[in-house]
């Protein structure tokens, strides 16, 4: 038998059935639409997530306070609440090798009104340098400057959602006063948008002069967070460790396993984030994964009634000469056909939905191809094992029943 | 050549076994056909007819005894060999027609032509020369197979049986789902398949329809009690 006929005979057995042949496989579109759709929100999440920690700056470290532990006691507070960072730890990391800008902020989030409106965000204080350091930059107006962290002033630059939400959009804030917790500060600036979405809204933000923070709202001299630019990529490492050395010794600290505060550098936070995400992505596909395997045993059930009812007509075949390799072709073909158009139909829907979520639900999702390879292959890895048992029982028919059958 | 067997059949025995239990359906049959000749065996149900018919038909072995089709051996082949001989030596006309519904006529009728690796042309014009052999004219080719009656049908099975030009064509009560009046027409096409020379071996319990060839074997309890010619019907002389 030539393989272009095999091909004929195969085609002909499933379209004169086509309602059967469709619900099969409608299985496996659904399967395959489904791991594509879910594995596109995961990619989608996880690359969003690596572009807004891109977002925050480029070769960055931060320096965040440790956990405290009062003396002599073992009992441990959350990381990060402890106070142990100051304006002076960060003028020291200044000459550290290897680093480019050193940007301290002090932040909390305040009450913050205006005219009639008002909203609750995050106010950072800090120093002109964290403009560099976490990439910021100015729409209009400009940023702080040095004299005025040194003179206290009560300037504010504001971020493009912030404007939004006290002056509302298309409104030149630069000029207009607002009160931070009852202190009132002139905008000064509004910086560009960088698009960042949920965690941690970069576009959300009022940045002030550290000492006018100091000053007026949170009182002391602590820091919540060290910003540090290094020089480049391969600079980073050593800029962390210089940075930790310097920080250990101006803390008296001998042990760094007892360090009081933590340098973390860009790579590892984004790693942080995209275990979790890789861990839900893992979870969506075995969802997804299940409903795939449920579709092939659904190409097995109508496989194995299709070889009953077309015991009579395998017994034809036989009787004509099939051989029993022509007989599994023919069936393990059908089988194969079915889970691999129904998996090409399931790539264009699981596209479809991957596309309607996220233009009408504002859920960022990514198609990446090799989830679109894989789904395609395990479909068909899924006729083949499926259906190679339905093939292999009609083949070993006896002609003889099998033509008799009713 | 014409003096050559078609089919040898010596002492063919056919026991099935069911438990402890031993069936003995064909108990040492032994005959002759010569090629070009039209044959009954005929025969009550239960007399082992069928099974004959299934060893001649390549789809059984026998328990033992020699078979030898058109010079060749079948008594102990596999099950692919079988489906090889049935492939090329034997044509098959059944009953119940066993046509593929959903397909046109001349597709039905190229079906061993696939099997057999023949090209898509050449599969075209032999399946469209065993219908007309078989009496059904062009008009109806490309009819699906449910839309026919039944004497059609049995007529695009007996070109499917043809298409392959086969050693034999078995008929294995060809007239049990016809009228009588139809069931008269397929005999005459099976008489004018013989009046070409073909070999036809038709099995049958009705001696109306076994007077039809030229020689019936009567089969019971798994013997044939007799093996006569039918004079009048003799075309070529054994």
């Amino acid at each position: 038998m030539r393989t272009a006929d095999l091909l004929e005979e195969i085609y002909l057995g499933i379209s004169s059935n086509k309602v059967r042949s469709g619900l099969t496989m409608l299985g496996i579109v659904i399967g395959v639409a489904s791991v594509i759709a879910m594995l596109s929100v995961g990619e989608g999440s996880k690359a969003q997530i690596e572009s807004n920690i891109q977002s925050i700056g480029s070769n960055l470290l931060m320096v965040m306070p440790g956990m405290q532990r009062g003396i002599g006691s073992a009992v441990s507070s959350g990381r990060g609440s402890a106070q142990t960072l100051t304006r002076e730890d960060a003028d020291a990391l200044q000459t550290a090798d290897g680093v480019l800008a050193v940007a301290p902020d002090s932040s909390r989030r305040f009450q913050i009104t205006a005219k009639g409106t008002n909203t609750n965000t995050q106010v950072v204080g800090t120093t002109p340098q964290y403009q560099t350091v976490r990439s910021i930059s100015v729409d209009s107006g400009t940023f702080f400057s040095d004299p005025q962290v040194t003179s206290r002033s009560k300037v504010a630059v504001i971020g493009p959602t912030t404007r939004g939400d006290l002056f509302g959009e298309d409104v030149n804030p630069v000029g207009q006063q607002i009160r931070i917790n009852g202190v009132i500060f002139t905008v000064i600036g509004m910086t560009v948008a960088k698009g960042g979405s949920g965690f941690s809204n970069q576009d959300d933000m009022v940045y002030i002069p550290i000492t006018a923070m100091s000053a007026y709202l949170n009182g002391g001299d602590t820091v919540s967070t060290i910003s540090i630019q290094a020089i480049d990529q391969e600079s980073m490492a050593s800029a962390q460790a210089n940075v930790t050395e310097i920080l250990l010794d101006r803390h008296n600290i001998s042990d760094a396993a007892s360090a009081d505060f933590s340098v973390m550098n860009q790579s590892d936070i984004a790693s942080a984030a995209s275990s979790v995400t890789n861990t839900m992505t893992l979870l969506l596909a075995a969802i997804a994964g299940i409903s795939l395997l449920v579709g092939g045993i659904g190409i097995m059930n109508m496989m194995l009634t299709n070889v009953t009812e077309r015991t009579r007509e395998i017994g034809l075949r036989q009787a004509i000469g099939a051989e029993k390799g022509e007989i599994v072709g023919q069936f393990l073909g059908e089988a194969i056909l079915l889970t691999v158009f129904g998996g090409a139909i399931g790539i264009l829907v699981g596209y479809s939905i991957s596309f309607a979520l996220s233009r009408f639900m504002s859920l960022s999702t990514q198609v990446a191809w090799s989830s679109v390879g894989m789904a395609f292959g395990v479909s068909a890895i899924i006729g083949l094992v499926f259906g190679y048992y339905p093939a292999r029982r009609a083949s070993r028919l006896n002609p003889i029943e099998a033509l008799r059958y009713e | 050549m014409s003096h050559a067997p078609m089919i040898e059949i010596k002492d063919i025995v056919k026991d099935y076994v069911n438990g402890d239990e031993t069936t003995h359906v064909l108990k040492g049959v032994s005959f002759s056909i010569k090629k070009g000749e039209f044959v009954a065996i005929m025969g009550p149900s239960g007399s082992g007819k069928s099974t004959l018919m299934h060893i001649i038909g390549a789809l059984d072995v026998s328990t033992s005894g020699s078979y030898t089709l058109d010079g060749q051996d079948v008594s102990s082949l596999e099950p692919d060999e079988l489906a090889r001989i049935r492939k090329q030596k034997i044509g098959f006309v059944f009953q119940a027609f066993h046509l593929l519904p959903r397909a046109t006529v001349l597709r039905n009728v190229e079906l061993p032509l696939i099997y057999s690796g023949i090209d898509r042309e050449e599969r075209a014009r032999r399946a469209g020369e065993a219908l007309i052999a078989a009496g059904l004219d062009e008009s109806r080719h490309e009819h699906l197979s449910n839309q026919l009656s039944g004497g059609q049908m049995q007529r695009v099975a007996i070109a499917r049986a043809l298409v392959n030009d086969p050693a034999i064509i078995l008929a294995d009560e060809p007239t049990g789902n016809l009228d009588s009046k139809t069931g008269d027409l397929v005999l005459d096409t099976f008489q004018a398949l013989h009046r070409q020379g073909r070999t036809v071996v038709l099995i049958t319990h009705e001696p109306y329809v076994a007077s039809h060839a030229e020689r019936t074997l009567l089969v019971r309890d798994g013997l044939i009690v007799e093996d006569r010619l039918n004079t009048d019907k003799v075309t070529h002389g054994p």
